[in-house]
């Protein structure tokens, strides 16, 4: 009983985190088409942050909001860079510059950490335990599925309700009707990826809170496995992209759990996308088409 | 109140619009009429801003705004009435009209009456996703959303294309409407005869030039017109 708990406890935590991810690279996919292979980096970059802002001394309580910062700033230079100048290419142009900018910070992250693992500091409170049910879970694990669905109700609201969500609602349908409307699509696509890149941070804190250290490429399992939830759920959809994170978060601990398949996990992960794209191409809540002619 | 001087806008190596000069008089309703390919939804994009313009000027009211950015050309008071209408589907009515005002800061009360008292069958759908509206109901919310933005001129992409002939009858019953309210009207068409009907001042455009120039109802009478537009 207690082993059953703990297993499905942090299946729904890890699920949390792969939804923060998620909803990056599902509203990222919503309004450039863009797949962007970055995400799982800027995702570990903020990790790193996180790591050398706390050892140059910097008090807990302003390394958090830092970290937020800059990784939104990190993703905002990012798009600016790197994809904006593309923005009349062929898609295939955009998404291998994607995976450039992804090498280049596995890259960077290698040089400035030499490759050697760094210690994740530990954020008091969210790495205690306690006790519930007979199993002593972090309370990082307890917090992630509510602090999820803050976020995600906020998201919910922005999009639905205020006037920058209808414009991103436009942009991600037609940009150029958009533009007639005096939408500045620069601007809202700068958003998506501030949006995106500020949950990939708070996801990271929860992540790697659970994990001793951190080395350039932790970014890339987890940012994969966010990137299969987005798709499960129907990529360009959020709600899709919660649910699916969720969805693979629990099923990948379960099978952990269960003797002599741990190895098998990432493969069941994958094994599942392949399902889906051949039963269901678009996900869960893909697009549906309502065009009328 | 709009003036175009030797406006050419190229696409690649090809040339579209091969210096057009023409004039929009405030109050008026102008047409352009032509066939396929003559340059004529060219020519709006580019003074839209949706496209840069080769060589050239637009002026509006003496102000030169000749490769403004979309956003500043609206900011002017010229809006533009896509092609094919161009509604966002999986948006209600009130939040396409509301996204055709989204410049603006002020109220938006007012307009939305007026939109509605222009369109009542709008009033009628207002929650429903506009995807689901006929293609005469989408073509009748393009244009108030396009109004919803205070145009001083409303420019029309073949608001025509593809209705039936009575729903085509009420579009031009709503833009004769909408210019007696004070809106000026650049109009393109392929259904050249209700567009000269309508119109105050016209010009025929052909392979990116402006071949004729007049008002609507001499055009009409014009025998060229007469022979290439109007199959008679």
């Amino acid at each position: 009983m207690e082993y059953i708990v703990s297993i499905l406890l942090s299946g729904i935590a890890v699920g949390g985190q792969y939804a923060l991810i998620a909803i990056g690279y599902t509203m990222v996919y919503g309004i450039l088409r863009l797949i962007n292979f970055a995400h799982g980096d800027v995702f570990m970059v903020a990790g790193l942050m996180m790591v050398y802002l706390n050892a140059a001394g910097l008090p807990l309580l302003l390394t958090i909001p830092a970290v937020l910062v800059l990784t939104v700033v990190l993703g905002f230079v990012i798009e600016r860079a790197a994809y904006k100048p593309l923005r009349s290419a062929p898609r295939m142009s955009v998404m291998i510059s994607a995976i450039g900018v992804s090498y280049l910070l596995q890259n960077m992250a290698t040089y400035v950490t030499g490759g050697l693992p760094q210690m994740y500091p530990t954020i008091p409170i969210l790495s205690d335990s306690v006790p519930l049910l007979g199993s002593n879970p972090k309370v990082v694990v307890l917090v992630t599925p509510f602090l999820v669905a803050v976020l995600v109700f906020g998201l919910t609201m922005l999009i639905g309700h205020t006037k920058i969500g209808m414009a991103m609602r436009a942009v991600a349908k037609d940009f150029e009707t958009s533009q007639l409307m005096g939408i500045k699509i620069d601007r809202v696509i700068s958003m998506t990826f501030i949006i995106g890149s500020f949950l990939a941070a708070v996801g990271s804190m929860l992540y790697f809170t659970n994990y001793p250290s951190i080395v350039p490429l932790s970014g890339a399992m987890p940012g994969l496995k966010a990137f299969v939830a987005a798709v499960f759920g129907g990529i360009g959809s959020i709600p899709g992209a919660v649910i699916g994170a969720f969805l693979i978060g629990i099923c990948e601990n379960i099978i952990k759990g269960l003797p002599g398949m741990t190895v098998f996990s990432d493969a069941f992960t994958f094994a599942l996308l392949i399902v889906v794209l051949v039963a269901k191409p678009t996900g869960l809540f893909g697009e549906k088409a309502t065009d009328k002619v | 109140m709009l003036k175009i001087s030797d406006l050419k806008v190229r696409y690649g190596g090809i040339e579209a619009v091969k210096g057009i000069s023409l004039e929009v008089p405030e109050g008026q309703i102008v047409t352009l009429i032509g066939a396929n390919g003559a340059g004529k939804s060219t020519t709006l994009r580019t003074i839209a801003g949706l496209v840069k313009p080769a060589e050239g000027r637009i002026q509006l009211k003496g102000e030169d705004i000749t490769g403004l950015a979309p956003d500043k050309i609206v900011t002017q008071g010229i809006t533009l009435v896509p092609e094919g209408r161009h509604v966002f589907p999986d948006m209600t009515v009130l939040e396409n009209l509301k996204i055709g005002a989204y410049l603006r800061k002020d109220s938006l009360e007012e307009d939305l009456k007026w939109i509605y008292d222009l369109f009542p069958r709008l009033k009628e759908r207002s929650w429903q996703a506009a995807g689901t509206l006929s293609g005469g109901e989408q073509q009748m919310l393009a244009v108030g959303r396009a109004l919803m933005s205070h145009p001083k001129i409303m420019m029309m992409d073949e608001p025509s294309l593809g209705l039936a002939p009575i729903v085509v009858k009420g579009i031009f019953d709503i833009i004769r409407e909408v210019n007696r309210q004070g809106v000026t009207i650049l109009l393109i068409e392929q259904n050249a005869n209700m567009a000269l009907k309508v119109a105050d001042l016209a010009y025929v455009m052909e392979t990116g030039h402006i071949t004729l120039s007049g008002p609507g109802q001499e055009l009409m009478k014009d025998e060229a017109v007469k022979k290439a537009y109007l199959g008679k």
